[in-house]
């Protein structure tokens, strides 16, 4: 459902953030995105929904080509695809409603949303999400009241009100502490499954990418140097993508978070909460 | 190290080292100073006059006459309160576009400097200045004043608004575009909602700066309570006049405190 072929990101300093990236997505499938920090991790899903604009190749979601689009059509477009964030970007001063009705906006025109006149089906969805990403009767809060994990939820919620085919979440964890981490990482896995998303999750927790997500993209200085079945993330492969060192502490939690994702369905605990390695 | 300082006193160095200069610069400014005053043309008899006409303010001051021209008072008052009040809301709402213009994350380099430039204006034209000018434009009368502050509300709202948009947090205007929002839906949950407190504020506190204008601004014939202000002094009613700038001190004083609570309100 969505192809990205050799993308190129040049920024105006000349950094070369992308060096002609092409990623295959199918309906559904759930991919981790890792590599170290400015590796183009971040660059490549704005790129996606044109946050930040290309400086060549091509992306095509469900068959219409999202670089030839016009503003129009792009916020068109925009609506199909939900953005999670790593700072949550909720709208502070709004209440927990208003933010997740903010997912409506692409389907609602200006002095419906000025007035705060959503249709009455959105504003039921808004509930229905509410209580399943478990904060019903939170509605009336305003958004900086809450906790980081349950910012994270209203912005997941919110995601999901746009009714996107695909999710680009980016680090989506990383401000939130490791139990909190894991929930909203599961949170984010059924979603997609229960509602056949498709999401690329830009994640630097090797350990948590490997278990919840089968499938691991590694991007390292721009270009992606590893696409495969978590479970073959070895010492190899991380030293492929984060450069040499010592990694086979990790490796083996790597192996053994990847083998009891794949047979745990990745929904109970069976692993202890792992110490974090952040390399 | 320790014979590098033969005694052990310390003076501060001086601001400009070399002494022949320092001195020379001294003596220099204290000439120019008292050349200065001595080229003053001082007018001792007309200072004791003027202590006089004083003495007699003072008197007025003691005993204000609200009464002998309270008709005139208070159709003064109610055109400077009007004024205020209109320009006021005729310069907020069109100093929110301005603002816009003005601010660089969400504008472009075109508006941005077209915008720019009209604050620069408004801000370097002192009210007086336009009052003048609008009155020659659209004759005498509180019309004239109505622009006048309009014009400068513009100008002070946009300048602290736009300062204030450009530091909002632009992950939430990020979010909305990634969900397919308009430009004026971004404006409106993303950037309104994070300057909402400060508009208001700002609001408040020219509606206060307005009142007081309209006051001055009534002397070169923009209407309001500043031309009957005015007129009194003309006719030496000082007892009127005392009882129009009581009113006036009376007037900012309750503003004051109102906008005191209406903004801890919103905090």
């Amino acid at each position: 459902m969505l192809i990205i072929e050799s993308l190129d990101k040049k920024y105006p300093t000349g950094d070369r953030a992308l060096k002609s990236v092409s990623l295959s997505v199918q309906t559904g499938e759930v991919i981790g995105l890792i590599g170290p920090s400015g590796a183009g991790k971040s660059s490549l899903i704005r790129c996606v929904n044109r946050l930040i604009e290309p400086s060549g190749g091509s992306i095509t979601l469900n068959g219409k080509n999202i670089l030839a689009m016009g503003q129009h059509q792009l916020r068109l477009a925009r609506r199909e695809i939900g953005m999670i964030f790593q700072e949550f970007a909720l709208v502070e001063r709004l209440t927990v409603m208003e933010n997740l009705l903010s997912g409506r906006l692409g389907y609602t025109g200006f002095w419906a949303s000025w007035f705060r006149r959503f249709n009455q089906a959105d504003i039921a969805r808004a509930f229905e999400l509410l209580d399943r990403v478990g904060l019903s009767g939170m509605h009336n809060k305003r958004a900086d009241e809450l906790s980081g994990g349950q910012r994270q939820r209203v912005g997941i919620a919110r995601a999901l009100m746009q009714s996107p085919t695909l999710l680009l979440v980016d680090e989506p964890t990383a401000s939130l502490d490791p139990k909190t981490s894991r929930q909203i990482m599961r949170l984010i896995i059924d979603l997609c499954r229960e509602r056949g998303l498709a999401a690329i999750i830009n994640i630097h927790d090797v350990v948590l990418a490997t278990e919840y997500l089968p499938r691991i993209v590694g991007l390292r200085a721009g270009e992606i140097v590893f696409d495969g079945q978590s479970q073959s993330v070895d010492q190899t492969v991380l030293s492929r993508i984060y450069g040499e060192e010592d990694w086979t502490a990790l490796t083996r939690k790597v192996q053994q978070a990847a083998s009891s994702g794949a047979e745990t369905d990745s929904d109970s605990d069976t692993v202890a909460d792992p110490v974090r390695l952040y390399q | 190290m320790a014979t590098q300082h033969s005694s052990m006193q310390w003076q501060r160095p001086p601001f400009i080292k070399s002494a022949l200069l320092r001195w020379a610069l001294i003596t220099g400014s204290l000439l120019y100073l008292l050349v200065g005053i001595g080229s003053l043309d001082i007018n001792w008899v007309r200072i004791m006059q003027g202590g006089e006409r004083g003495l007699r303010f003072v008197g007025g001051f003691l005993s204000p006459d609200f009464v002998s021209r309270g008709p005139d008072i208070l159709t003064g008052f109610i055109e400077s309160l009007t004024m205020t009040v209109t320009s006021t809301a005729a310069g907020v709402l069109l100093s929110i576009p301005v603002a816009v213009g003005a601010a660089r994350n969400l504008s472009n380099q075109f508006f941005y400097l077209i915008c720019r430039a009209f604050i620069a204006v408004s801000r370097t034209l002192n009210e007086i200045i336009v009052a003048i000018l609008l009155v020659a434009m659209f004759g005498f009368g509180p019309f004239a004043g109505f622009l006048t502050l309009t014009f400068a509300t513009i100008g002070f709202m946009a300048k602290l608004l736009a300062e204030d948009m450009e530091e909002i947090q632009a992950s939430q205007l990020e979010a909305l575009k990634a969900s397919g929002a308009t430009f004026l839906q971004r404006l409106d949950f993303a950037v309104l909602s994070q300057v909402k407190p400060r508009l208001v504020g700002l609001s408040i506190y020219r509606l206060d700066i307005n009142f007081r204008e309209s006051a001055v601004i009534g002397i070169v014939g923009a209407g309001g309570v500043g031309a009957t202000l005015n007129t009194a002094m003309d006719r030496y009613e000082y007892d009127s006049a005392a009882a129009i700038i009581l009113i006036i001190i009376a007037i900012v004083f309750v503003a004051e405190y109102l906008s005191g609570i209406i903004r801890r309100r919103i905090q």
